[in-house]
């Protein structure tokens, strides 16, 4: 594989629910390692983007390439396996599960040894002390910030090469979205590329490389993030704020 | 005390083991029952019929072995098969359909089975024999050891079933996806396999009940169905899909059942069990021993 080559393509997809029509060509890439941003209002289809590439939304027209295959017509378990992890914006954690159960389902996979699993493990409770402090309690249980570091933790065990982060700030307290600016940091250091949805449009420029902006499905503009911090005029245009 | 001379003790103790015993079977048999509700959100009016198959295959195994337990293993292995294979074939093609049609499929399936038995074996009753006579005394009864066995037996399934369920990957697997199924799905655990698999081992369960229960009543092609019926009430009053009710409430029907039987017909007294039913769904119809809500 070439450097050059995107981790990620989406190529003109299009989706329906019933017979509304969700996405009208939706085309965007990421690069290996890169952060970006998906701005836009809401109903705008950036959840059924990042669910399109996870592959709970099977696209009716259009392509997804992951490292160069395309991957539209494969069962969800496989592309997570594959290393695609998903943050849903409902966390949507196992909620009868202890934190530590929720987080074991990502390491049962083929060719992960027992002390590779520990390493994980560890890692994650490393990044985030409260769930270890949690591991036996019921998913359930965790406030909504612990829940969204449970919910991206989990997403980890997968060692995913990009994670699809929906809204990881939604109905969070300010000091927590600070630590959600902080994990985007973590996994960008650890390699893994992030497609960040976000409504927080400070928090997604400041964290992202690329911005994308949705409107009635389409991508509207694209722009690096520095422009975008320095000239938000799109931004006005695009989400009226 | 007049009235605590009036209670027959003996009868009452005697009733509780045969209320504990016969519970313990439906346990196995609501349990699978429940599971496969529970996952997929399909009420498998074949499930009775898995346990017929069972028996008749213990009775086929133990023409060729001579070995109750052989016949138990390779009923339950039979079973697990079949509804592997009947699972793929017919349910799920139509998982996520309206629920009518799962259940025309399953109760069609259900007279399919019980005709093919019906001309594959014939309408007399099979027998299988009990694996050791033995009685222990109990006042003036010969109790069978094979009963309290039968109650052992089931116990061990389902306590084996639940250390699976707790602490096997593949049973946390089934947890989750009985919570979340998509989200299952996107951390990577193959669903597919994890519906084909609960549907083999909810047969199995079913199966080896058969082949269990098949020495007190003998196996003919319509057994399942007398079982089916109270292990859906036993389901519906535990809880739809929690195990543990299940089980919980399979006991408490067969003693009100065998208390029942102290002062009226065996057949009157399966009545109680549609008037706990009844109640059950007027003031309480998310299930008597669950806590919440899923």
């Amino acid at each position: 594989m070439t450097a050059d080559s995107p981790l990620l393509k989406v190529e003109g997809i299009h989706t329906y629910y019933g017979k509304s029509h969700i996405l009208h060509g939706v085309s965007l890439e990421v690069g290996h390692g890169e952060v970006v941003g998906l701005l836009g209002r809401n109903g705008v289809g950036k959840s059924t983007t990042l669910k399109a590439i996870a592959g709970l939304v099977h696209p009716s027209r259009g392509r997804v390439l992951f490292e160069r295959e395309a991957i539209e017509r494969l069962p969800p378990y496989r592309l997570a396996r594959a290393g695609i992890g998903y943050v849903p914006e409902d966390r949507r954690i196992f909620r009868l599960l202890t934190v530590a159960e929720n987080l074991r389902i990502g390491l049962n996979r083929h060719g992960v040894t027992a002390s590779r699993k520990k390493e994980l493990l560890d890692k994650a409770y490393g990044y985030f002390p409260v769930l270890s402090e949690r591991r036996n309690q019921a998913g359930g249980t965790l406030s909504g910030g612990e829940q969204q570091m449970l919910a991206i933790a989990r997403a980890m065990m997968l060692e995913p090469k990009i994670i699809l982060l929906d809204e990881p700030t939604e109905g969070l307290m300010p000091r927590m979205v600070s630590q959600i600016r902080e994990i985007i940091d973590v996994l960008y250091r650890e390699g893994v590329a992030v497609l960040l949805v976000e409504q927080n449009v400070p928090l997604t420029l400041e964290a992202s490389r690329r911005i994308y902006i949705l409107e009635k499905g389409e991508v509207r503009h694209h722009a690096p993030a520095a422009e975008l911090r320095a000239d938000d005029a799109p931004i006005h245009r695009y989400m009226g704020v | 005390m007049g009235f605590l001379d009036a209670i027959p003790w003996d009868l009452l103790l005697i009733q509780t083991i045969n209320g504990v015993v016969t519970g313990m079977i439906l346990a196995l048999v609501a349990s699978g029952l429940t599971l496969i509700f529970g996952i997929m959100d399909v009420v498998n009016f074949a499930h009775g019929e898995f346990l017929m198959l069972g028996a008749y295959i213990a009775v086929l195994t133990l023409v060729a072995t001579h070995s109750f337990w052989i016949a138990l293993i390779v009923a339950a292995l039979g079973t697990a098969l079949i509804g592997a294979i009947i699972y793929l074939t017919t349910l799920r093609p139509l998982l996520g359909r309206d629920p009518l049609t799962t259940i025309l499929a399953t109760f069609g399936l259900s007279l399919v089975l019980q005709n093919y038995a019906l001309w594959q074996f014939g309408p007399v009753a099979r027998k299988i024999p009990e694996p050791f006579s033995g009685s222990i005394q109990l006042f003036y009864l010969n109790y069978p050891l094979y009963r309290l066995m039968i109650a052992a037996l089931s116990a061990a399934i389902i306590g084996g079933f639940w250390l699976f369920l707790k602490y096997g990957t593949w049973g946390i697997w089934i947890r989750a996806t009985t919570q979340d199924r998509i989200m299952a799905q996107a951390m990577g655990i193959p669903v597919p396999w994890v519906l084909t698999g609960v549907f083999a081992i909810g047969s199995a369960m079913a199966g080896a009940s058969g082949v269990l229960f098949g020495p007190l009543v003998g196996v003919d092609h319509a057994m399942g169905f007398d079982w089916i019926l109270r292990a859906f009430i036993v389901v519906v009053v535990g809880g739809m899909g929690s195990l543990g009710g299940s089980v919980l409430a399979a006991i408490f029907i067969s003693l009100l059942e065998a208390y029942a039987s102290l002062w009226v017909s065996p057949a009157q007294a399966g009545i109680v069990s549609f008037v706990v039913l009844i109640m059950t769904l007027l003031f309480r119809p998310t299930g008597l021993f669950v806590a919440t809500p899923k």
